[in-house]
């Protein structure tokens, strides 16, 4: 019974030692998630506009329905988002949208610290997404 | 010519100053290590967790107490609708006060010689300051046994039922432990204890002081164990028992009245070290000034404390029931006979 009850002192003892703490200070230090890590969206432009041709696959496959579209027609007659909006309150960060889409306009970003104040600060707009 | 030294009981306004000074004193230092305990808890177990423990307010963390304490100041007081309001009140402070008022009979240092007369760095010297200190430390049985009582809730009155039943059970083998020191010692003033206890080890070995810990390891042993357990230190620390019993029989307090409990677990632990390093590891003395030696003792005591927290998994509660009841007390009691029989032996 002793040897165990030393042994496991011991243990303790030797994690006291420095160097082994694995905490970040986080504030102030800030790791960077992996590739593949599922944050907030982003809007991928192209040369004077969103790549987004507004086809409603993202809100269809959205399990959450949080993503809200509204099309409409530029004077050269392509169809772009004239709305565009992720309610992040809803949002499961699962990567649906990011999947069906068929022009590649949208994708996660690494962006993790989304806390906010106020509800309507988590409603991301087309502006906001465009990054 | 050196000054005649009288004793300061000659003169009363300087005897009630100097003893308002130093109850102030030992008050406010004691005040001091019990918030730092828990600055050192803290980081103790978060390094032994491979964490760092409090880092922010201040140079790691060493204003941490002082935030916490102004927090809890104001944080929302509630008092339960049917709870029995002034004893609800009392209990925490049942608890507190007889932590504090045990450091009146714990001797710090050597008498010192001020003007011509000689304070002695102690409180008061009672000459029954072992049994002073036993019956302080059953108080606070009342405390918790009241706090699940007041509370109006059963799982108060349950908690503070269980807590009371382990402390008051392990006081017993507590009080076998430090029957064998006063075998020893002949004497029931602690003032003395450690004056016997800076002679040299059995009167013949002249590199190792009288401590009693060499002479009763086995009651030493046992006095840490049992006060551990009884001043509800995890991982006996089964009248809390957050997984089972929601906080036992502090589970209705909160602010300030809460921490008024872990203020009184931490002020306990200070006195179970300050206690465990006269009685068996010397007291005050030691190579340096006598109340750092104190100091030093009850710090390294307060580590082995919170080394053993982070070790030990909680145990249960008959399983410590049945060590305290078939395991410690025969042990107290079987040390008692021997100790009985070596000391007849030896006269």
């Amino acid at each position: 019974m002793f040897k165990e009850f030393a042994k496991g002192l011991s243990i303790t003892f030797k994690h006291l030692l420095p160097g082994h703490s694995t905490t970040v200070q986080y504030p102030h230090v800030k790791l960077t998630p992996s590739e593949r890590y599922r944050g907030l969206h982003r809007l991928v432009p192209t040369q004077d506009r969103e790549k987004c041709v507004a086809c409603y696959l993202c809100p269809t496959v959205c399990p959450a329905k949080c993503i809200t579209v509204e099309s409409a027609e530029n004077e050269k007659g392509e169809k772009y988002p004239r709305v565009y909006k992720i309610d992040m309150l809803r949002c499961i960060f699962c990567g649906y949208c990011v999947e069906a889409c068929p022009v590649e306009a949208l994708e996660m970003t690494g962006e993790y610290e989304l806390a906010n104040y106020r509800r309507s600060d988590f409603e991301f707009t087309k502006e906001r997404l465009l990054r | 010519m050196t000054p005649e030294i009288v004793s300061l009981s000659n003169n009363w306004p300087l005897f009630v100053s100097t003893m308002l000074v130093k109850i102030l004193v030992v008050f406010v230092v004691v005040i001091l290590i019990v918030a730092y305990a828990t600055w050192l808890e803290r980081k103790v177990i978060g390094h032994m967790q491979t964490r760092l423990g409090p880092m922010e307010t201040g140079w790691h963390g060493l204003l941490q107490p002082i935030a916490d304490g102004l927090k809890l100041f104001f944080k929302e007081d509630i008092i339960p609708a049917k709870a029995a309001k002034f004893t609800f009140v009392l209990a925490p402070m049942m608890l507190l006060v007889p932590a504090f008022i045990t450091f009146a009979v714990v001797p710090f240092g050597r008498d010192i010689e001020i003007g011509g007369y000689i304070v002695p760095l102690q409180i008061t010297d009672l000459n029954v300051g072992v049994l002073y200190v036993l019956a302080m430390a059953s108080l606070g049985a009342y405390g918790i046994v009241l706090a699940g009582w007041a509370s109006n809730s059963k799982y108060s009155l349950l908690g503070g039922i269980r807590s009371t039943a382990q402390m008051i059970s392990f006081e017993l083998a507590a009080g076998l432990s430090i029957v064998a020191v006063f075998m020893l010692s002949e004497t029931l003033s602690l003032r003395e204890i450690v004056a016997l206890q800076m002679e040299p080890l059995w009167g013949t070995i002249t590199f190792l002081p009288n401590w009693y810990i060499f002479s009763q390891p086995l009651a030493f042993g046992l006095f840490i164990l049992t006060s551990l357990i009884e001043i509800n230190r995890t991982p006996f620390d089964l009248p809390e028992a957050e997984s089972e019993l929601v906080s036992g029989f502090c589970t209705e307090y909160s602010s300030m009245k809460y921490a008024l409990f872990f203020m009184a677990e931490y002020a306990n632990m200070v006195v179970i070290a300050a206690i465990a390093a006269t009685l068996f590891l010397g007291g005050w003395s030691g190579p340096f000034f006598g109340p750092i030696n104190l100091l030093l003792k009850i710090v390294a005591f307060m580590f082995f404390a919170i080394w053993l927290r982070a070790t030990m998994p909680r145990v249960r509660y008959d399983q410590l029931m049945t060590m305290g009841w078939k395991v410690l007390i025969p042990l107290g009691l079987a040390n008692l006979i021997v100790t009985g029989i070596v000391v007849l032996l030896v006269q």
